[in-house]
């Protein structure tokens, strides 16, 4: 397994070379630069801007200068906001967006495990209607609707919440946005959950443990929920990576400063270097999380291994 | 893996539990000024900032230059007392004031202001807005680097107490300039020490009524009163935070529940709801800003012929645009200068009010003799840069097209596609939109001279180029007026785009607060600002 | 693990026969549950509706009606679920918005489910390097900038609405991919798989009638679950102007617009997330029921 590991984590240079390189380019080939805006600039100023970016050189140069930076660990300054490197603003980003986002997975899994496993075990019952209803409609409103709507509800109409605004991670500021980032994942969780025990639950090993005379409850425990685990944690790998890596309309909603606004905001400014400080750093956690649902899939089903 | 992390996030859950009741023990400051920007500032170094209008909020508050604005954003002396202007309107002289000073307690001298303006102008520093200063002697030589930057017309006199500035030809707007964030000065000792990082919190220091002190990105930027400004007995607010609130919906709840006293914008499509439910917050006034749609006058392009031109603009129904689309969020347009320029009348292209069903009819005849028909349809390629507001008006104006028999192909794209798109001239009709830098005719009518890059239709009238550069050499404000207006007046003749809506100010405040006023600026310095209660 | 020694009954069926039968039992199973079909046939109506329904509303998908800006729901005006601001009849706008949404949801669905499917199927079964490779792949693909492989995919082809399609299958069959794999990888131990193994059926076969017909159950979920995604998704680029152009419309685009608008007219967000929602519950529990019908275990 170790030996497994390190390999997996060599193999992760490569990937990310990959990634490097083809969103490099893709990105300079895009139409669009940092400097068009609503304002033309005078020529001499673009020109100016250019050179000081290093946006003059052939591409392949400006590639290696930035491949060169890279492995110095400097990601380059932000072309939009100044006063920030890169570095910096991940930094100061990506601790609050792991907090909301990971207290948003913890949430749910707590509610949306046992919800799955209950509504599997009642079957076609009322309960199971319920519990799936209710995640149904988790999945068909979207964020962009609840999370103003939650705003709405619990900071302006009863005042019981802060509608918005981070204040340096207070409790009351993280209950709305952590709710509105997990209802999704919720409902998500659980309508894997109730498949993969429906399909656990039906399988020969199940009817064997129980005709061997175990407990229905040590049915459950012992060999049902860990295999019908399997589903959720593929799921879970790149969820996570996603979820603690922050969510553009949760943060503008609610006014959060994490890192989820730069995924689509530096695509939009064309911020160069930070497109490129969030994919080399979103892939380093995909690549991670990935390796982590493998390793974790043999502590769920000890026959699962891989070749060294 | 996963497990550990789950302990470190409980313990972050328990820390911020009880910081939580250690926010609610601190009793509420009611002296600090909440307000909702849409947007982050892009530095506190004046010359890497990007142009909006959250970021002049900002710099306004904590940088001075010599001259300021009041709560009605008119002009007074700000870091200069009094100033002389020549005889031919090309040297200014100003008088600093004694014991102005920056944050750190050092005295604002000229130098600051030699220096920041040479610092603004360096082509090292490619600043976005640096062609503002322009009017100044050999500026635009400086820029583009044929001149060093001491060749710059600015001189620090007397030990630092006077600026003498000169210009290239005499500007009316210029003390108006002033005032725009262009102008401030940069603290040289700071820079000097600090090098690059001395925007940084730690470092920085303002000479405005406010100064800087913790800045979480893409969420709060907080400012204290500055102790060591000149009035700041008279400053009345402890300090002031800016929140960023890019979704501006989300703004109206946060205003709504008390977290903001005063919300720089909101949507267009909020404002009868708002009107309704919020009357007392809710301020809509003018602003210098046309909403205007390109032409492309471009060999080849359907557009390039007047009389298409002249069709297009006679039935787009502006009072229906402005009232029932826009719900009265936007003032109906018939020009491109907007009302309430500086000596400026506002003019009106011929035609495009009298009888809908004349107009109508005139149009149908245009097109028709332009060669169009049932077997030859308009099609014209409409492009606008996405937003609810601008999708709004594009297909409002495609359904008023429609009835002319023009197809009307809508593309949107994300803003810096559609300008770039635009400014390579692949279109028939674009969005476009200008706000005033400075309170001036010429800001608006340089967007139709032929050559400009943001004459986005190539529309060239060797006529109204000439009436502009006459007007640039005349030191008389009437005559100059004249020249000016008389320009409009060919463009507008020629149908040379359509004029829709003047921009206005939308602006969310708190009605216990004072000294915060409604003005075609937009420009709301928090040094006036009190609570009334 | 407990070890069952009972070979899989999926292996007693005659290879000839299987695939017929598996259609015409399912089939059969399916009909029995009442949910399901219920399902199916709202859904046809839905789609029907869709299709057909702006052919005999009196307003086209563009056009204004000059009296009627942001009108409520009801029958005075003519406009039965009301008007946006543009003074559009929002029936109309959601019925076409329907066409687009459907039509993309089934086709990137199903472009994420054909190939998320074979290759999850293929890298776990196969497995070692193969797997490894493969699966790098994937984390690549996951790691690009999706914005701007949408936006060089419209430069090079155009804007096209087959290209939304394209680009969001292109993104939603990696989670497929992961899923399949994993539940591959747990299966290819049973002793089912490896009795077939034994009796010399061949890998491909191994792959297509045991090991993707035994991971059925997540698949669909994880399938009812990838059409709300994709239909929010193609709202997303439409925004960036990479999607629908107006005058045309989609129900992602509707409902974002709508959201704007809750306060002061909440039937804009209203029916387009109703339409939704229905559409969403029904392929629910079509989905329930064809699981239990697919089921190899419960046959």
């Amino acid at each position: 397994m170790l030996t497994y590991t390190l390999k997996r984590l060599l193999m992760a240079v490569p990937t990310l070379l990959i990634v490097i390189t083809i969103s490099f380019f893709l990105m300079r080939i895009a139409p669009g630069g940092p400097f068009d805006g609503e304002r033309q600039l005078p020529p001499e100023i673009e020109a100016n801007l250019k050179a000081a970016y290093h946006l003059d050189e052939p591409l392949p140069q400006q590639y290696l200068r930035y491949m060169g930076n890279l492995l110095q660990g400097d990601f380059g300054p932000s072309f939009k906001y100044k006063d920030f490197s890169v570095t910096e603003l991940i930094a100061q980003g990506f601790p609050v967006s792991l907090e909301i986002g990971g207290l948003a997975i913890l949430l749910a899994l707590l509610v949306g495990l046992p919800l799955g496993v209950v509504a599997a075990l009642r079957r076609n019952s009322g309960l199971d209607y319920a519990v799936m209803g209710v995640a149904l409609a988790g999945i068909a409103v979207p964020n962009f609707v609840i999370a103003p709507i939650l705003a709405l509800v619990f900071g302006v109409l009863l005042a019981w919440l802060p509608a918005g605004g981070w204040n340096g991670g207070a409790l009351p500021n993280l209950i709305l946005p952590v709710i509105a980032l997990s209802i999704q994942q919720i409902a998500y969780i659980a309508r894997m959950m109730r498949a993969s025990m429906i399909e656990v639950l039906g399988s020969h090993y199940i009817r064997t443990a129980r005709a061997k005379g175990l407990s229905e409850r040590q049915v459950i425990w012992r060999h049902a929920i860990r295999p019908a685990l399997l589903p959720v944690t593929s799921y879970l790998g790149p969820a996570i990576a996603g979820i603690i890596t922050g969510s553009v309309v949760i943060e503008q909603i609610f006014g959060i400063p994490g890192i989820g606004r730069y995924f689509v905001q530096a695509a939009l400014n064309r911020d160069y270097t930070l497109v490129m400080g969030t994919v080399v750093f979103y892939g380093a956690l995909i690549v991670l999380m990935n390796l982590l649902v493998d390793l974790f899939y043999s502590a769920l089903d000890p026959q699962i291994r891989y070749d060294d | 893996m996963l497990r550990h992390s789950h302990t470190r996030l409980a313990t972050t859950l328990l820390s911020s539990l009880s910081l939580a009741s250690l926010a609610l023990a601190t009793p509420a400051q009611a002296d600090t000024l909440n307000i909702g920007v849409m947007g982050e500032l892009a530095s506190f170094d004046t010359s890497q900032v990007s142009g909006g209008v959250w970021e002049s909020q900002i710099l306004m508050d904590v940088y001075e230059g010599l001259l300021k604005e009041n709560p009605e954003g008119e002009v007074m002396p700000g870091m200069a007392t009094d100033w002389d202007i020549s005889e031919d309107g090309r040297t200014y002289t100003f008088h600093l004031r004694e014991g102005a000073k920056w944050s750190d307690g050092a005295p604002v001298t000229a130098e600051d202001f030699v220096f920041g303006w040479q610092h603004l102008l360096d082509p090292a520093s490619a600043s976005k807005y640096a062609y503002l200063l322009y009017p100044i002697k050999n500026a635009e030589a400086v820029n583009t680097g044929d001149r060093p930057l001491d060749a710059l017309g600015v001189e620090s006199l007397d030990d630092g107490k006077t600026l003498k500035v000169t210009l290239d030809a005499p500007t009316p707007y210029f003390l108006q300039l002033l005032t725009h964030y262009t102008a401030y000065p940069v603290p040289k000792h700071a820079v000097e020490k600090y090098g690059k990082q001395w925007v940084k919190m730690d470092n920085i220091v303002t000479n405005g009524a406010f100064t800087p002190v913790e800045w979480v990105s893409q969420s709060r930027i907080s400012v204290e009163k500055n102790p060591d400004y000149y009035e700041a007995d008279e400053v009345e607010l402890d300090g002031v935070n800016y929140f960023n609130t890019e979704d501006r919906n989300a703004a109206i709840s946060r205003f709504r529940a008390g977290e903001l006293d005063i919300v720089r914008d909101y949507p267009s499509s909020r404002y009868q709801w708002l009107e309704d439910n919020l009357p007392e917050a809710t301020h809509l006034s003018p602003m210098l800003g046309s909403y205007y749609y390109v032409l492309n006058t471009r060999e080849g392009r359907p557009t390039a012929d007047k009389r298409v031109r002249e069709a297009l603009n006679l039935v787009a129904r502006r009072k229906v645009l402005s009232e029932q689309i826009m719900a009265g969020s936007f003032k109906d347009a018939y020009s491109l200068v907007p009302p309430g320029t500086s000596h400026y009348d506002v003019q009106r292209m011929d035609g495009v009010d009298g009888d809908y069903q004349e107009r109508l009819a005139r149009a149908k005849q245009l097109i028709e003799e332009a060669g169009y028909g049932p077997d030859n349809p308009l099609h014209l390629q409409l492009r606008y840069n996405t937003s609810d507001e601008h999708k709004k008006i594009a297909i409002a104006l495609a359904a008023m097209w429609k009835p002319l028999g023009v197809d009307v192909e809508m593309t949107n794209a994300e803003a810096t596609v559609h300008y770039q798109t635009i400014q390579q001239g692949d279109f028939d009709i674009a969005r476009a939109g200008w706000i005033a830098d400075y309170n001036d005719a010429e800001n608006f009518l340089t967007l139709l001279r032929s050559g400009v890059g943001n004459n986005y239709g190539g529309y060239a009238n060797p006529e109204y180029d000439a009436l502009l550069a006459q007007a640039a050499t005349v030191r008389d404000l009437d005559e100059r007026e004249a020249l000016l207006e008389k320009a409009e007046n060919v463009a507008l003749d020629d149908y040379a785009l359509v004029p829709l809506l003047y921009y206005v100010t939308r602006n969310l405040v708190n009605p216990d607060i004072s000294g915060w006023q409604d003005n075609a600026e937009d420009d709301h310095p928090s040094r006036w600002v009190t609570f009334t209660e | 693990m407990t070890t069952d020694t009972l070979p899989d009954n999926r292996l007693s069926l005659s290879e000839a026969t299987a695939g017929e039968s598996l259609g015409r039992d399912a089939w059969r199973r399916l009909k029995q549950n009442k949910a399901a079909m219920v399902s199916l046939v709202l859904l046809v109506v839905i789609a029907v509706t869709c299709l057909i329904g702006p052919y005999l509303l009196p307003w086209g998908l563009a056009e204004v009606d000059w009296n009627a800006f942001s009108v409520a729901p009801g029958l005075d005006s003519g406009h039965f679920l009301g008007t946006d601001a543009n003074g559009r009849d929002l029936l109309t706008r959601t019925l076409y918005g329907g066409r687009v949404s459907l039509s993309v949801a089934l086709v990137a669905t199903l472009v994420s489910l054909v190939i998320g499917v074979l290759y999850g199927a293929i890298s776990g079964y196969v497995g070692g390097r193969l797997d490894n490779l493969m699966m790098r792949f994937v984390d690549i693909m996951y790691s690009l900038p999706f914005m701007f492989l949408v936006i060089l995919l419209m430069v090079v082809f155009g804007r096209n609405i087959f290209l939304i399609y394209a680009a969001i299958g292109a993104v939603e069959w990696l989670d497929m991919a992961r899923i399949v794999r994993g539940q591959t990888l747990a299966l290819k131990q049973r002793e089912f798989i490896e009795a077939a193994h034994a009796l010399g059926v061949r890998d491909r076969k191994i792959v297509t009638r045991h090991l993707i017909p035994n991971a059925i159950g997540p698949v669909i979920v994880y399938v009812t679950l990838t059409v709300p995604k994709v239909i929010l998704l193609e709202s997303f680029l439409s925004f960036l102007g990479l999607g629908v152009q107006e005058p045309l419309t989609s129900w992602g685009v509707l409902i974002s617009e709508g959201t704007d608008m809750m306060q002061s007219a909440p039937w804009l967000l209203l029916v387009p997330s109703l339409f939704l929602a229905t559409t969403l519950f029904c392929l629910n529990f079509l989905g329930d029921g064809l699981r239990d019908a697919l089921d190899p275990k419960t046959r």
